[in-house]
């Protein structure tokens, strides 16, 4: 049973990942008074990159063809811990959110990697700046998963996830579990590329931090880098959803579907945080990496006390 | 009412590292005034259901003085000195909040060692108190605007003001005390800004303006 559920959430996972990008853009286009794009895009669009071909720059190299392939790789193994609902994941050992994080950062290094690679001076800043960016928000994201351990009986991720019920919440963690849910929102815009950090719809070189890197990727590689995007977001989701809906029935389907609800809101979120706030200067988004670990340590400290 | 305590208890700590993080003066004073408001529901939270008219008495006057009242009184002050951003303090905004968390830490590290533990107070009460307190003294130390300090003076007072609440919850003579000091703590507030505004900001003048214009 335990194996059977962690399955069929990773095969929702892969399947309905693309679908949050298209929800955030839905809530965007609603806002902005417009109809928007059709549901189906995102996946017409992985569709039609895959069947191009790839062109590659005489002056790349092997690391550059990689990227893309090892981010998807990675970002999608990094899902099989991740559980949804408070449903157990596919795979599950004390300790694993540390490997999830460090898979999400091999997935960095590598489009970081690529991106160099391409020799272009565009490129080398906005790996500069991503580097900068994740380097702020990794320990925003331990912190907050280490408070979350600490607040529940569990050690990985399944069981922390899991334990985190309104058992917890009545116990006195309530104001704890809210303050890492902010810290996680931030991770999740910053991670993800989103508005306040970045703007993922930019056309100005010289601004974008996430986009720019992947300029110079083409065909199936845009395709396996847009999809890998997806799943990072799905995995942010999934993490925030954790937290924020902490309703357990017990019942597997249930809580699964409450689970992909709970993301669908989390993209909504995200469409509503794109449409009325402006990016912010790039010297004020450290600080507001920072603060989000300023968070999730006041969180880990009233937990622990 | 003990986890309500708790949460505007985490909202103090969350208005201190506003107070940290914030370059904008407007920014601060709002956090100040939500400071205020917060400690004038303490009382009443950490007595919830058997609150007396003299308790409520001394919560509204304490949310009057110390949201509305003070927070006015800053904003006319900042306003009039023409300061809108504290654009270089001593120790930079970034820095500020990462020394936040050392206070945080050294805040319950002492509120644990400290033989307080038999009143009959919210546990995150003597924590909260002394970070507000240390958040203050950051502030007044790592500041240059007149205004800031003065913020950090009050972020300071309102640390003692909830240290108070722990032990006076029983005695409301201490409380009624408590609330003279601040009438008190805000007409010394308003002598050392008026004190440090005209030494400090002398030299933004309309003459010069106007010289410079010519």
């Amino acid at each position: 049973m335990l194996a059977l559920s962690g399955f069929v959430q990773l095969i929702l996972a892969f399947a309905l990942a693309p679908m949050l990008l298209s929800i955030i853009n839905r809530t965007k286009a609603a806002f902005a008074g417009r109809h928007g794009p059709p549901w189906l895009l995102p996946y017409h669009e992985l569709w039609k990159l895959l069947h191009k071909g790839a062109v590659y720059s005489r002056t790349a190299t092997a690391v550059f063809v990689a990227g893309p392939i090892v981010g998807l790789a990675a970002t999608g193994l990094a899902l099989s811990f991740i559980p949804v609902g408070g449903c157990p994941a596919l795979v599950s050992f004390p300790g694993d959110f540390l490997l999830v994080a460090y898979l999400l950062g091999l997935a960095r290094f590598l489009t970081v990697s690529a991106a160099l690679d391409t020799g272009s001076s565009f490129e080398g800043m906005g790996a500069s700046r991503e580097v900068l960016f994740s380097t702020l928000a990794e320990p925003a994201l331990l912190l907050s998963l280490i408070t979350l351990a600490a607040a529940s009986p569990g050690a990985s991720l399944s069981a922390i996830y899991a334990g985190i019920d309104s058992a917890v919440l009545a116990s006195g963690a309530g104001p704890a579990l809210f303050l890492v849910m902010a810290a996680l929102l931030v991770v999740l815009l910053s991670e993800n590329a989103r508005i306040p950090i970045d703007d993922p719809a930019t056309h100005l070189e010289l601004t974008m931090i996430h986009e720019v890197m992947v300029l110079d990727h083409g065909g199936p590689d845009l395709a396996l880098i847009h999809y890998a995007s997806s799943l990072k977001l799905w995995l942010f989701g999934a993490l925030l959803v954790g937290v924020a809906l902490p309703l357990r029935s017990g019942f597997f389907l249930l809580d699964l579907l409450g689970g992909i609800a709970g993301l669908a809101l989390v993209a909504v979120i995200v469409g509503l945080v794109e449409s009325v706030m402006a990016r912010l200067r790039l010297v004020r988004v450290p600080q507001l990496l920072v603060a989000a670990s300023v968070l999730s340590v006041v969180a880990l400290v009233l937990v622990m006390r | 009412m003990a986890e309500w305590l708790d949460a505007i208890l985490v909202l103090v700590i969350l208005t201190n590292l506003w107070l940290l993080g914030s370059s904008r003066l407007r920014a601060c004073i709002q956090a100040a005034a939500l400071q205020g408001i917060l400690l004038g529901l303490i009382p009443l939270l950490a007595t919830w259901p058997a609150i007396t008219a003299r308790l409520a008495g001394v919560a509204a006057a304490s949310i009057v003085v110390k949201a509305i009242v003070l927070p006015a009184m800053l904003r006319r002050a900042a306003r009039e000195a023409n300061v809108v951003y504290e654009v270089q303090p001593l120790v930079g905004f970034t820095t500020s909040l990462l020394l936040g968390i050392v206070l945080w830490g050294l805040a319950t590290h002492i509120a644990g060692r400290l033989p307080v533990a038999m009143l009959h107070v919210a546990p995150l009460l003597i924590p909260v108190a002394i970070f507000t307190i240390l958040c203050g003294f950051l502030v007044i130390a790592s500041r240059n605007t007149a205004v800031m300090q003065v913020i950090g003076y009050l972020a300071l007072e309102n640390g003692i003001y909830i240290f108070g609440w722990a032990f006076a919850i029983e005695d409301p003579l201490l409380v009624e005390m408590g609330v003279l000091l601040d009438v008190f703590v805000a007409v010394f507030v308003m002598g050392i800004m008026i004190y440090r505004l005209s030494r400090e900001f002398d030299t933004i003048e309309t003459d010069e303006f106007t010289s410079l214009k010519e």
